[in-house]
């Protein structure tokens, strides 16, 4: 009887041993799982840490204003001048090139494959259409430097052979994918019944179209364009290999100039030592560029809540 | 306004749905303009750099005469390279996308992940580089090697395999989770025999999705400072070192220079001698072939996925 | 009410058949239509009275695989709406529709009643802000939008909103005004106010009204429909339907055996 007890007992506190056990291997994964997620968090943080830390000693040598006023972008010569503005404007001309063509191409090709297009054709398109964001930036600077620029020098005698332009047209080919992707997406999600409204008072497929569905996606557009913008600012290989690297304030698209991106590059392939303001100037560029996306994400975001989905 | 006369309504829809016609010619011709890109792409490399593409580009070293260079190098560091991304990427991104589908309860901690998640995509590949400059390359002391450039990637990838394992998650139904709860499994069980399983087509999408981002990532790799122009490969575990008696270590190629493919193509498309331009179109045509199968690979997983699946 | 007088045809369905893909919706339905009478469709859910509704301003054609056979004939020019010839836009022109949830466009209340008027051409401002007035007051709703004609139209209430939405059908002048389930998204209250709407309405046009609720179109119809499984089982004056229905089908469906 006492034996027999004695066996209950025991296998009872094996059960509980085992259940403890599990308990804690439970937690255990749960813990482990936790960290992976924290891995991005931690990546955030490190990209914060790095280029804030590296930009604070960048600035103890070379004053905020300077940096942002003066006209000249020579850091590593001498006569060292650090107007970041110089870069900026590359960049921005670039994008704004690469806008003009991925907005309209990107919303077109969105509304063709949501309102117009059958089911067979979008089956088609779309792979094609992520192949295309599939290739990589390299190659789209090749393209544009031994493609694209011979075929526009054609058209525009006096284009230099490294020019904004053409990188900035390849680089709004490569973003066209994402912006149709996503604002096809948004426009899909549009309630079919809103488009039966429409379609109810005699409207054809583009009054439809542009009336109702495109207003009512609006900040699902939006999303993508601000995507795109992204894409664009931080674009880095179609610019190293296309557009040039000189420094060049200028607001030209024809014109060769280095951006911020295409700087980090370039002294990057140079060999400058650790620690030395060469060095901390491409933290200083990062931070820039990292800020700039920021606040064009910031406007977007605004924009979004100002204009909710209204359905 | 008085009511439209049946002929009045007529040229009006008339008028409407030529409007249509053009619009949906413009649509097909954007669409049109992306195929002709990727087509004029590879058919341009592919001739331009037919001559090359012989099995001995594939097993020389780069060298300072153009007919006699190889992509020996860069496709041995670009194969090394992703082994490093995928074994970092793939449980990290794994084990997130359980943890926020699975796990996380709503709140500040899960939305503050969620949002830096979101974040990140937006991040510009370069400022990846910028942070693994500053912490991979100096401070944890791995210097330019193949392990700093497979963990830069594997960080920038991370939120395509979160955001893919999340969804392939999110598409299992609920009742199959209920289902393995209710005989006892713990949370772990569940996800261990049923969530990843079902999920596990999905998740590879994802990954291949995200190697194939990896892999023509020039940018980032760049800026850690990977060396345009390697004549060795990274030492063979267990082969000898020559040093007499010394036989490498069996990890020791992960610390090793190297150099990858986009970055063997930059630096043949940046050097003035046209003979160069030839390698880069081989190599790139290379590089494209190896990015668009694994695109067309996923591709097809996403298709198969969609016709199998009948819950 | 003059049921004495015989009423003049606005429309008739004639042998009409509807296919969706290889499944027959709709079995040789022959029914008319009365000028300025309202007519409900009732019947339980699945019977085909929506897919019917849809074929008169040709809803179907939106979608891939949708056939039509038979005819309906539109007076007093006898247009068959289904031809092929007859483009769809054509039918929508003179056929507005009121849809089961309410689905007024992400824009303005003003911009959303003036849609079809815009739609047809019409960009002059004082017609548009008179169009727009009458339609508002024709769908009772003018009092209370009259000084947010700006504001946004979802953040109207959902009985507003369907009300702007019979606005928007009203402003176009059209013909025949198709109703789907108009309030079933909508509170006793909303739906008390649309059913008044309907009741004035059919002064100016005839009213085709899909309804799952037969105290509804015992209220608001002069004449009513019984469909079923695709098939027209009768039809005839909503007073007679409900007293002493033909067919026991009807009669079950009426006294709740069937539903």
């Amino acid at each position: 009887m006492s034996a027999n007890n004695a066996s209950d007992l025991h296998q009872v506190s094996d059960r509980l041993a085992h259940n403890a056990m599990r308990h804690f291997s439970e937690r255990l994964i749960e813990a482990l799982l936790f960290a992976a997620a924290a891995v991005s968090v931690l990546t955030t943080v490190g990209i914060v840490y790095v280029l804030v830390s590296e930009s604070i000693q960048f600035f103890q040598h070379v004053s905020i204003v300077d940096f942002l006023t003066d006209t000249q972008w020579t850091p590593l010569f001498d006569d060292a001048h650090y107007g970041i503005m110089v870069l900026i404007s590359g960049t921005l001309v670039s994008s704004g090139v690469a806008l003009l063509v991925a907005i309209p191409m990107g919303t077109v090709i969105a509304i063709y494959l949501s309102e117009f297009a059958n089911g067979k054709v979008r089956e088609v398109a779309k792979p094609v259409l992520e192949l295309l964001g599939g290739i990589p930036t390299i190659v789209f600077g090749y393209f544009a430097l031994l493609i694209v620029t011979p075929l526009l020098q054609k058209v525009l005698p006096e284009l230099p052979g490294f020019s904004l332009l053409s990188a900035g047209l390849v680089m709004g080919i490569m973003i066209v994918p994402y912006i149709a992707s996503l604002s096809e997406d948004a426009m899909r999600a549009v309630p079919m019944s809103m488009r039966e409204g429409s379609y109810a008072m005699g409207a054809t497929k583009l009054y439809t179209a542009i009336h109702v569905v495109v207003p009512a996606a609006i900040s699902g557009l939006a999303a993508s364009y601000i995507l795109g913008i992204s894409r664009a600012v931080g674009e880095t290989m179609i610019l190293a290999v296309a557009a040039g690297m000189q420094p060049n304030l200028t607001w030209n698209p024809m014109e060769p100039a280095a951006t911020i991106t295409s700087y980090i590059v370039q002294v990057a392939l140079g060999d400058l030592p650790h620690g030395s303001i060469g060095y901390q100037t491409i933290f200083a560029a990062g931070l820039t560029l990292l800020l700039v996306t920021l606040a064009f994400n910031i406007a977007g975001q605004w924009l979004r809540r100002r204009y909710r989905e209204a359905y | 306004m008085q009511p439209m006369t049946t002929e009045q309504i007529r040229v009006l829809i008339a008028r409407g749905k030529l409007k249509d016609t053009i619009f949906q010619a413009i649509g097909i011709i954007c669409l049109a303009v992306g195929l002709l890109v990727i087509f004029l792409l590879v058919s341009d490399m592919l001739m331009r750099g037919l001559d090359r593409l012989n099995l001995a580009f594939f097993t020389e070293f780069a060298s300072r005469r153009a007919s006699q260079s190889g992509i020996l190098s860069a496709w041995v560091g670009t194969v090394l390279v992703m082994f490093v991304t995928a074994l970092a990427a793939v449980p990290l991104g794994v084990a997130a996308g359980i943890y926020l589908e699975e796990y996380a309860k709503r709140n500040w901690i899960t939305d503050i992940i969620e949002i830096n998640i979101t974040n990140l995509a937006a991040v510009p590949s370069i400022v990846y580089g910028l942070l693994s400059l500053g912490i991979f390359v100096y401070a944890f002391g791995f210097g330019q090697s193949i392990l700093s450039a497979g963990l830069t990637l594997a960080l920038l990838i991370l939120p395509i395999v979160i955001v893919s394992t999340r969804e392939a998650i999110r598409a299992i139904p609920a009742m199959i989770r209920e289902g393995s709860m209710a005989v006892g499994a713990t949370r772990w069980q569940t996800c261990r025999y049923h969530i990843i399983p079902y999920a596990m087509p999905g998740i590879l999408t994802g990954v291949i999705i995200g190697l194939a981002r990896a892999i023509g990532e020039t940018a980032p790799i760049i800026t850690i400072g990977a060396l345009t122009f390697i004549a060795f490969l990274p030492p063979v575990p267990f082969s000898a070192t020559g040093v007499e008696g010394v036989s490498a270590g069996l990890f020791d190629w992960v610390m090793s220079p190297f150099t990858v493919m986009p970055i063997q193509i930059f630096n043949w498309t940046s050097r003035p001698d046209p003979a160069f331009e030839v390698n880069a179109a081989a190599a790139g045509f290379v590089l494209m072939g190896m990015v668009l199968s694994m695109n067309a690979i996923a591709i097809y997983l996403r298709y198969r996925m969609r016709k199998n699946i009948k819950w | 009410m003059q049921i004495h007088d015989t009423p003049t045809l606005k429309a008739e369905a004639r042998n009409l058949n509807f296919y969706y893909g290889e499944a027959k919706a709709l079995k040789n339905i022959n029914m008319p239509i009365y000028d300025k009478k309202v007519t409900a469709l009732i019947g339980p859910s699945g019977c085909g009275k929506s897919t019917y509704l849809r074929s008169f301003n040709r809803m179907h054609d939106l979608y891939p695989g949708n056939r039509y056979e038979g005819e309906i004939r539109f007076f007093p020019d006898n247009t068959n709406l289904l031809s092929p010839e007859v483009d769809p836009i054509e039918v929508r022109m003179r056929v507005g529709m009121v849809f089961q949830k309410p689905n007024p466009f992400p824009k303005t209340i003003y911009e959303n009643v003036a849609y079809g008027l815009r739609v047809r051409g019409e960009n002059n401002k004082r017609v548009l802000d008179d169009k727009v007035e009458h339609a508002l007051k024709g769908a009772a709703i003018w009092e209370e939008v009259k000084d947010r004609l700006q504001d946004l139209a979802p953040n109207l209430s959902g009985g507003q909103q369907q009300r702007l939405c019979i606005a928007r059908a009203l402003a176009t002048d059209p013909e025949l005004l198709l109703f789907d389930e108009p309030t079933s998204a909508l509170d006793p209250i909303a739906t008390g106010a649309i059913e008044e709407l309907v009741h004035e309405l059919k002064k100016r046009v005839t009213i085709l009204i899909v309804t799952h609720n037969m105290q509804q179109a015992a209220r608001v119809s002069d004449y009513t429909a019984y469909m079923y499984l695709g098939e027209m089982i009768e039809f005839g004056k909503t007073d007679e339907i409900f007293i002493k229905p033909q067919d026991k089908r009807t009669e079950d469906y009426i006294t709740g055996r069937m539903g």
